[in-house]
């Protein structure tokens, strides 16, 4: 019994359930949004943790296929190191710890995470964590007790991160409608691409994300510490929450600028992310070897500038311009370093000039998009960072999040058919454009930027063309002379709606500061 | 108002889709043996003559559903064959289980659900939307229909789906037509008779009972399409000449009063009074005999499974269900009104539920979606439906015994129960209160009371000292009694079997799947046939079959015994062997 939309009549909020009996009025989430925020948020989270158990039942990546397994043996691996091996042998090759195999590659936030979950899976089943033994283990309860590791850290971190974001965003933004704030809390719960890849594919990207979002939820009540403690953890559980640094860095700096005292601020800030870090890394500050040793684990840049079909800047151009043969790696690592700084140069300087909540929000999706086009050793599920920030802003821009999550599960396709998620894939795809079209239609977006000449209808062929190669890809034996044709078509598709979509996110970020300005203006002149 | 209608109609059809959802995401979760039971019907239907249907014995589930369920699996059978010929096949499919087999079952429930769908949208479509909506979330979103259509797997979204559709003709005023869906369901499932008094006080009160000549000619037609109705199903039965064994097949009395799976019924209370009673005469002195059947076992033969109160027969079941369905027949013949029959069948199946024979925990669910319909019409009637459909959710929580699906039964019954609370406390809203205080906090006059509280308090109770304090304390004693019967140990070729009894070394069961899914040892429990090597052999028993031979046979037949070793051995007759194999 799902879900959540009982629906009912009634127009926006408490007026009355009687008064709105009149057809376009009727509101699919009235009924659970009458109690307030909170108790529509439990309604949801029941669903969504209803949703993210079922999909716990499919297989995860790798089920099944020995030697090397998948990132399911990677995390059950790292259980098995870090409860049997003490703290400072976790990233280094011994005996025991064979780095080739699944060696811990996360920082250690990642590692403490995984301590605990072995404890927690020494207890119920020690076979499954012993020493070298359970290489490859896999059984029933193995299966069981991994995959609630992942749905109590999505309860615990995920979850509750999610409720202070909404409360905070909503209690600042003013106009919304207790219905669009269910549907708010509903399209970030049941994000199909992070329940996919926890929950299917097996990964803890809950976590980080989580982390993230609270302390993006900081930012907005403006609590300084607290965000730099929050994104400090963020980034020591998974080094990919740096994408969204430079958008934390240049608001705080925007802000402390305008203080009277500046470099005091800073210099608070700087603590705080000191002090964090020093914390979570302690085991590994005792000399500059270890620290180095982690580090040289933490970026992988002998696995090349892309890997697999990512529908990145570097593996899309590489179908015309063959980089790994041009450039070194050394150099491609500057080059890459170098146009992810320049794509997210434009949002930072907005932030820096004229720091906003909103403006902020934006600067999150520019800057994460950014890494992810053009950064050296982008995964497929880096999409989950920008398709993160698109989810705080779903009710700002709904129409580009709705083809924003089709194109980002759609680059995860290739991936999810191996996993053999294809089903959850569906089915997840289909559940999210029911919820997202119980939004009540809002006057079209104002913005001029997609509204050239041409714009929908390319979007719909653009549509048409990848629901033919979901078919196609299932069905048709790729030519053998190019078995990864219809991997590289997908990438293409994806990515030019990628660019599209940064093209259209940066442009509204500076269309915004303009704005704020005029408003600022008008309040001075008052 | 059109416009209204096509709206209404979109939400309904999202309610479903998102039912849809979840239920194509339950595909892979555990299937209890009634998804082989259906399976086998597929292949019995589709590889037999109808002459064979109801005597075929190939596996031990044979065909018990009346002739209507039949022609629908010989129906799906079609369907079964093109995707995998294999699910059709008598032998060889015998406890298929590859995904051809899983997706083609469990998506041929989900596709005919959308009778359920068309059944509550006829029912409701002249409510208003907030009623409307709500008994669609009741009932669509059922928990209980989800854990035993989508999980445990059985067909009965389609079958109640059905139900509603014949209430609903019923209270558009069209009785001919409603009795006659009636009578076709009884076709498809005959435990939904229990209802059937009701509907003949309704049909012959409000249908038949106006005017000697129209009332007459009336009588006569509602005969005449009941009879026609059963005549479509039972016909060729009866022209074949195998009336009897399709009665046989269909009422099992011989098994006994109480399902396997107790259900929740008087008859609970009335083991337990039994029990006591005996424990206190015999405290007292009495010499009282300690019954030699079981409730539980599936045959209960002749003896009385009762120590000191008299034994129950079917037929007593049978006086009492009539008994306690009285009143609301009265109240049917006094005033046949259309907008209480939903209320007086889902009281029929209440009655029937409680004192019934050989009830499965299941038929709750006869109640408790007729009476989602009734929950709509009075706050008292919501109060109890909140209790009744949560009690009744509850209690199908053992039939899903495996852990992984543990957080899924949980959750959908905490789901339901906040989709109630929001839902009854938004159709019962205060209006008065709610005017007065500005603020948008809806007042409602929806809430239960303190007895109502401490008794789902008192769920909640059983549910954390069931779950993880028993298994916590009793694992402990259990240990310790193990270790007792381990301590005498025998050497299984020296065991000598008497009479015409073989002893068999079970083979060890496959402890994963072909996935490299690890069973628990209750899936392992639940599998029916049992392979091994017989170890010694009784004076009685013939040539064919001697020490080193592989056999067959069901573990209804077997009796296992704890021999100390590591292995696993059975006592078995010899006629209770299904083969030899090689």
């Amino acid at each position: 019994m799902p879900k959540k939309k009982p629906a009912k009549l009634s127009g926006d909020d408490i007026a009355a359930p009687l008064s709105a009996q009149v057809g376009e009025s009727i509101d699919t989430w009235w009924w659970l949004s009458h109690k307030g925020t909170t108790i529509s948020f439990l309604c949801i989270s029941l669903f969504a943790l209803l949703i993210r158990s079922a999909v716990s039942m499919f297989p995860y990546s790798g089920a099944g296929t020995p030697p090397r397994f998948g990132d399911f043996e990677a995390q059950r691996h790292w259980m098995e190191i870090t409860t049997n091996l003490p703290a400072i042998d976790w990233y280094r090759n011994g005996t025991y710890n064979d780095l080739t195999y699944w060696g811990l590659d996360y920082p250690p936030l990642t590692a403490y995470q995984s301590y605990i979950h072995g404890i927690f899976l020494r207890m119920f089943n020690p076979e499954s964590v012993s020493l070298l033994t359970s290489h490859g283990h896999e059984s029933y309860l193995g299966k069981l007790l991994m995959r609630w590791t992942v749905l109590s850290s999505d309860l615990l971190i995920f979850f509750p991160a999610a409720l202070f974001f909404v409360l905070v965003y909503h209690k600042n933004r003013t106009g919304s409608s207790k219905s669009e704030v269910a549907w708010h809390i509903a399209m970030i719960l049941l994000n199909p691409c992070l329940i996919l890849i926890d929950h299917g594919h097996f990964q803890y990207n809950c976590i980080s994300l989580g982390l993230t979002m609270g302390a993006i939820a900081a930012v907005l009540c403006e609590s300084e510490v607290l965000i730099c403690v929050l994104f400090s953890l963020a980034l020591s559980h998974k080094q990919m929450s740096a994408y969204f640094a430079p958008a934390f860095f240049s608001h705080l700096l925007g802000k402390c600028l305008r203080r009277k005292n500046p470099i005091l601020s800073v210099l608070k800030l700087g603590i705080a992310v000191t002090v964090t870090f020093v914390i979570v890394w302690w085991p590994y500050l005792h000399s500059l070897d270890d620290f180095l040793m982690v580090l040289s684990r933490l970026a992988p840049f002998e696995r090349g500038i892309y890997e697999d079909y990512v529908a990145n800047f570097w593996c899309t151009t590489s179908i015309l311009i063959k980089w790994k043969k041009l450039f070194t790696t050394p150099s491609l690592k500057s080059i890459s370093l170098a146009a992810t700084i320049l794509a997210s140069l434009p949002s930072m300087v907005q932030q820096i000039i004229s720091p906003s909540n909103e403006g902020f929000l934006y600067g999150l999706l520019n800057s994460s998009l950014a890494f992810y086009l053009f950064s050296f050793q982008v995964h497929e599920k880096s999409i989950l960072m920008p398709f993160l920030s698109a989810t705080l802003l779903a009710l700002k821009i709904p129409n580009h999040f709705n083809h924003l999550t089709y194109y980002a599960l759609f680059s995860m396709f290739p991936l999810l058919c191996r996993d053999k998620l294809l089903l959850p894939y569906l089915t997840l795809s289909l559940l999210f454009a029911f919820i997202y079209h119980t939004k009540q239609k809002t006057k079209a977006s104002s913005s001029s930027f997609t509204n050239f000449p041409g714009y929908v209808s390319l979007l719909r062929t653009h549509f048409f063309i990848s629901l033919a190669l979901h078919a196609v890809y299932l069905t048709i034996q790729p030519p053998q002379k190019y078995p990864f044709i219809f991997e590289a078509l997908i990438m293409i598709l994806c990515f030019s709606y990628f660019i599209l979509f940064a093209l259209y996110t940066n442009y509204t970020q500076w269309i915004l500061s303009s704005h704020f300005r005029s408003k600022d203006k008008e309040k001075k002149q008052i | 108002m059109e416009l209204r209608e096509s709206s209404d109609r979109r939400l309904l059809l999202r309610f479903f889709a998102v039912a849809t959802a979840v239920k194509l995401l339950l595909i892979p979760s555990y299937r209890s043996t009634d998804f082989e039971v259906h399976r086998n019907w597929l292949a019995i239907t589709h590889s037999l003559p109808l002459s064979k249907w109801y005597f075929d014995e190939t596996s031990p589930w044979t065909l018990d559903y009346p002739p209507f369920f039949a022609y629908f699996e010989r129906f799906l059978s079609v369907f079964a064959r093109l995707v995998d010929p294999r699910i059709v096949d008598l032998q060889s499919g015998l406890d298929y289980s590859a995904e051809s087999v899983i997706y083609f079952q469990r998506i041929s429930v989900i596709v005919s659900d959308l009778c359920l769908l068309y059944g509550v949208y006829r029912l409701t479509r002249k409510l208003e939307p907030m009623k409307r909506n709500l008994i669609c979330a009741l009932v669509i979103w059922s928990p209980g229909l989800l854990i035993v259509d989508h999980i445990h797997f059985q067909y009965n979204g389609f079958l109640l789906g059905w139900l509603l559709l014949s209430i609903s003709f019923l209270q558009d005023g069209r009785d001919l037509f409603g009795g006659f869906l009636f009578a076709v369901l009884l076709c498809f499932k005959h435990l939904f008779a229990v209802a059937a008094p009701v509907y003949f006080v309704y049909l012959l009160r409000h249908y038949c009972w106006s005017g000697l000549s129209t009332g007459f000619r009336r009588l006569v037609t509602l005969g005449t399409v009941v009879v026609a109705v059963f005549a479509a199903a039972y016909g060729p039965f009866i022209y074949i000449g195998q009336i009897k064994q399709v009665i046989s097949r269909m009422f099992p009395f011989g098994r006994g009063l109480c399902h396997a799976y107790w259900a929740p019924n008087v008859w609970v209370f009335y083991i337990i009074l039994d029990k006591g009673l005996a424990f206190l005469l015999r405290k007292l002195g009495f010499e009282i005999q300690i019954p030699s059947a079981s409730f539980t076992g599936g045959l209960v033969g002749d003896s009385s499974p009762f120590a000191v109160l008299p034994q129950i027969t079917p037929l007593t079941t049978f006086a009492m269900v009539l008994l306690a369905i009285t009143p609301c027949l009265i109240k049917a013949w006094k005033k046949p009104q259309p907008g209480h029959v939903a209320r007086w069948i889902a009281y029929a199946y209440t009655c029937g539920f409680l004192f019934g024979w050989h009830v499965h925990e299941k038929a709750s669910l006869h109640f408790t979606i007729p009476l989602a319909i009734v929950a709509v019409q009075s706050l008292e009637d919501a109060k109890h439906y909140f209790l009744v459909s949560i009690v009744s959710c509850y209690s199908l929580f053992p039939l899903l015994y495996e852990p992984r699906e543990y957080p899924i039964k949980v959750l959908l019954l905490l789901l339901h129960c906040m989709v109630m609370w929001l839902g009854f406390a938004a159709q019962y809203a205060d209006e008065k209160a709610s005017k007065k205080k500005e603020a948008g906090e809806l007042k409602s006059k929806f809430g239960i009371g303190c007895l109502e509280k401490s008794y789902l308090m008192g769920l909640v109770m059983v549910e954390i000292v069931s779950q993880f304090l028993h298994p916590f304390f009793l694992g402990i004693r259990r240990g310790c009694l193990r270790i007792n019967a381990i301590s005498t140990k025998w050497e299984p070729t020296k065991v000598v079997p008497q009479a015409d009894r073989v002893l068999v070394r079970l083979e060890e069961l496959a402890q994963t799947t072909s996935g490299g899914v690890l069973l628990p040892k209750a899936a392992v429990k639940f599998e029916r046939y049992l392979t091994g090597e017989v170890i010694s052999v009784g004076s009685e028993v013939g040539q064919q079959v001697g020490p080193g031979k592989k056999v067959l046979f069901s573990d209804v037949s077997a009796y296992e015994v704890d021999l100390g070793t590591g292995a696993r051995h059975c006592f078995c007759k010899e006629s209770d062997l299904l083969a030899l194999v090689e």
